[in-house]
C-alpha cells in the first residue's frame, strides 16, 4: 500500500529544494532573528523598563513556535506549486497511492520544521537561557509533535487551494493570527475576554506553551500558563484530526 | 489481444459532453494518432486512459488493466508525457529521472543503468547535472520523453508532445521520439493538431467536436478523397459556387472564413477551365495535393485552424514559466 523507496524520494526532493531556494533558506533564518532581536529589544524596554532581558527570553519559545508555524505551512504550499507548474501530476500518474504521497509531504514538512526550530535553539545562550542535553531532547520530541500537526493542518488546507493567489489569503487569514494569538508575543491572561478566547481554541498556544515549559527558567515572571499534559493533548488531539482530515481531502480529488 | 481498447466513452462536464462514444482499438508496437482541433476532446481521452479522469460511461482497457477498476496496473504499464511540461526546475536532469525511477520502484542498479542510456538516447548526456531551470524548450521536452520512457512502460502517451516549440525544435523532438520507438518497440499514443505530425502514425483517428469521424492510416485517409484539392479566391463567392456547378459541372464548397475549395482528380487540367469557364472574377488559385489537412477540411468542412484561431493557450503558455 505504502511505497518506502517513494515516500523517501519525496522527502529527499523537498530538502533538495529547500537547501537550494537561497531566499528562502535566508529568509527563515533571519525572520526568528529580527523577531527576536529587534522587536524582542525594543519591547523589552516597554515591557520591563530597567530589568534586561527576561521579555527576549519570553520570546523565544514563541519564536521557536512561530519558524515552525511558517515552515511547516510554507512546505505544504509545495503541493498548490506543484499543481501549479505540473509537476503533481507526475506523481499521481505514478503507480503509487495517494496515502504514499501524503505520507511523502507530511514526513517532509515535518522534517524541514524540526530542522529549523532546532537550530534556532542555538540563540538559546544569546538571551540568558541555557538549555542542556535533556532539555534539547525534550524539545526535539515536542518540536516534532508540534511541527508534524501544523503540517498535516497545512497539506490540509493545501489540497482544497487551486492557485498561489489563495496563499497570501491563508497567510493573511489563517497564519499570522495563528501566530499573533498564541502567547508567542505576550501571555494569554493579558489579552482582553474575546482575544484570550481565541487564543484557547488555537493549538499553536498549546504548542508554545510547552516550549515555555521547557525553556524558561522556573518561577519566571513571564512563563507557561496551562499544564504540560493539557499542551501535549492538546496538540496530539490536533495531529491526530488533521492527519486524517489532510488523508480525507486528497483520497476525494 | 489488443492493448488498448476503449469502447463508448463518454464524458461529460456539467452536462457538456467533451467525449460523446468513442470506440477505438490499439495493436501491441502500433503508433496510433488523435488528430483534432483544441476542445475536440483529446485530452480528455487520454486523461481517462491514464486514469487522472474517470468517464461518465464506457469502458477503457489497457494491457489488460480495466482504466477504473485497476488504476495502479494501468499506470505501471504506461509512460506518459503531457502538453504542459511537468519537470522540477529545481533538480537536475538526472535527478529528475531518479525521482521517476524511485516512484516507480525500480531497483538502483537498474535505475542508474537505464537514466545513463536514456540520457545518452536523448543527446542530454552532458547536461546531467545541470539544472533543469536553465533547459531551453525543447531540451525540457527531450528530457521528460526520456523520463516517461525510463521504467520501460508498454504504451507511451504523448500528449501533444511539440506544443509551444519552434518548428526546427518539433522536428528535431519528432526524430528522437521515431528514434526512441525503434529503440524500445513501445505502442505511441499520441494526440496533435499538427497535421504533418500525424502522418508518422500507423493510423489515425481523426476526432471532432467529441467522436472519431475517420479512423485509418494516413494513405488510406489521403486516397480516400481522389484527387487534389483547388483553393480559389473569388469577387462573389455565392456566384462563383453557382456558376462552378451550372456551367462547368464541379461541386465546390465554401470555407469558413470566405474562399472556396474543390477536389478534383487533377488540379492542373481543371484550373484552365475555371479561369475560361467563370464570369466571376477569380483573386487567387492554390493546388494542393492531398494532405491530412484536406482530409480534416473534407470530413468536418472546417480547416483545423480555423478552430484553432479563438484557442489562447499556445501563446500564454510559453509565458507561463
Amino acid at each position: 500500500m505504502i511505497s518506502f523507496r517513494a515516500v523517501y524520494v519525496i522527502v529527499l526532493r523537498e530538502f533538495k529544494r529547500f537547501f537550494r531556494q537561497r531566499g528562502r533558506l535566508l529568509t527563515t533564518i533571519a525572520r526568528p532573528l529580527l523577531w527576536l532581536f529587534i522587536v524582542g529589544s525594543g519591547l523589552t524596554k516597554i515591557v520591563e523598563p530597567g530589568s534586561k532581558g527576561s521579555y527576549m527570553q519570553f520570546l523565544l519559545p514563541g519564536v521557536v513556535g512561530m519558524t515552525i508555524l511558517f515552515s511547516s505551512i510554507f512546505s505544504t504550499i509545495s503541493v498548490v506549486w506543484d499543481r501549479e507548474f505540473g509537476f503533481l501530476r507526475e506523481m499521481l500518474v505514478a503507480p503509487v497511492s495517494r496515502v504514499t504521497i501524503v505520507i511523502g509531504k507530511l514526513l517532509s514538512g515535518t522534517s524541514l520544521s524540526i530542522f529549523q526550530g532546532m537550530a534556532l535553539l542555538v540563540v538559546a545562550p544569546l538571551v540568558g537561557l541555557s538549555v542542556g542535553a535533556v532539555k534539547l531532547v525534550v524539545m526535539f520530541f515536542l518540536i516534532a509533535l508540534v511541527s508534524f500537526s501544523l503540517t498535516a493542518f497545512g497539506l490540509f488546507i493545501a489540497a482544497r487551494l487551486t492557485s498561489l493567489e489563495g496563499f497570501n489569503v491563508i497567510m493573511n487569514f489563517i497564519v499570522l493570527p495563528m501566530f499573533f494569538l498564541s502567547g508567542a508575543l505576550y501571555p494569554v491572561e493579558a489579552l482582553p475576554g474575546p482575544l484570550r478566547w481565541l487564543t484557547y481554541i488555537n493549538p499553536l498556544s498549546y504548542g508554545v506553551d510547552s516550549f515555555k515549559h521547557v525553556l524558561l527558567p522556573e518561577g519566571a515572571r513571564l512563563g507557561a500558563e496551562f499544564s504540560m499534559t493539557l499542551d501535549v493533548a492538546v496538540v496530539c488531539a490536533f495531529a491526530v484530526v488533521m492527519t486524517l482530515l489532510s488523508a480525507w481531502a486528497f483520497e476525494r480529488r | 489481444m489488443p492493448i488498448i481498447e476503449v469502447r463508448d466513452l463518454v464524458k461529460s462536464y456539467n452536462g457538456l459532453e467533451a467525449v460523446r462514444g468513442v470506440s477505438f482499438e490499439i495493436e501491441e508496437g502500433e503508433t496510433f494518432g488523435f488528430l483534432g482541433p483544441n476542445g475536440a476532446g483529446k485530452t480528455t481521452t487520454i486523461s481517462i486512459l491514464c486514469t487522472l479522469l474517470s468517464p461518465t460511461s464506457g469502458t477503457a482497457v489497457v494491457n489488460g488493466y480495466d482504466c477504473m477498476k485497476d488504476p495502479k496496473g494501468v499506470r505501471s504499464s504506461i509512460g506518459l508525457v503531457f502538453q504542459e511540461v511537468t519537470l522540477d526546475n529545481e533538480l537536475t536532469a538526472y535527478e529528475n529521472l531518479k525521482f521517476h525511477c524511485y516512484l516507480y520502484n525500480m531497483q538502483r542498479s537498474v535505475a542508474e543503468k537505464r537514466i545513463d542510456e536514456m540520457l545518452e538516447v536523448v543527446g542530454l548526456g552532458p547536461r546531467r547535472n545541470d539544472f533543469v531551470k536553465g533547459f531551453s524548450g525543447g531540451m525540457k521536452r527531450r528530457l521528460e520523453i526520456a523520463r516517461g520512457l525510463l521504467h520501460r512502460p508498454k504504451v507511451l502517451f504523448l500528449d501533444e508532445p511539440t506544443l509551444g516549440l519552434d518548428p526546427q525544435t518539433r522536428s528535431h523532438v519528432w526524430h528522437f521520439i521515431e528514434e526512441l520507438k525503434k529503440r524500445e518497440g513501445s505502442t505511441v499514443f499520441m494526440t496533435t493538431h499538427y497535421m504533418d505530425e500525424a502522418e508518422i502514425c500507423d493510423r489515425i483517428a481523426i476526432i471532432d467536436r467529441g467522436r472519431i469521424i475517420d479512423c485509418r492510416s494516413p494513405e488510406e485517409l489521403k486516397s480516400s478523397l481522389r484527387g487534389d484539392t483547388v483553393y480559389l479566391e473569388t469577387d462573389d463567392d455565392q456566384a462563383a459556387l453557382k456558376e462552378l456547378s451550372e456551367k462547368l459541372g464541379l461541386e465546390a464548397r465554401r470555407i469558413e472564413g470566405g474562399g472556396l475549395a474543390l477536389i478534383v482528380e487533377s488540379g492542373e487540367k481543371v484550373i484552365p477551365r475555371i479561369f475560361s469557364g467563370l464570369s466571376t472574377g477569380v483573386r487567387s488559385v492554390n493546388l494542393k495535393r492531398p494532405s491530412l489537412d484536406d482530409v480534416f477540411l473534407h470530413l468536418t468542412g472546417r480547416e483545423i485552424r480555423d478552430v484553432e484561431g479563438s484557442g489562447t493557450d499556445r501563446p500564454v503558455r510559453g509565458f507561463r514559466r
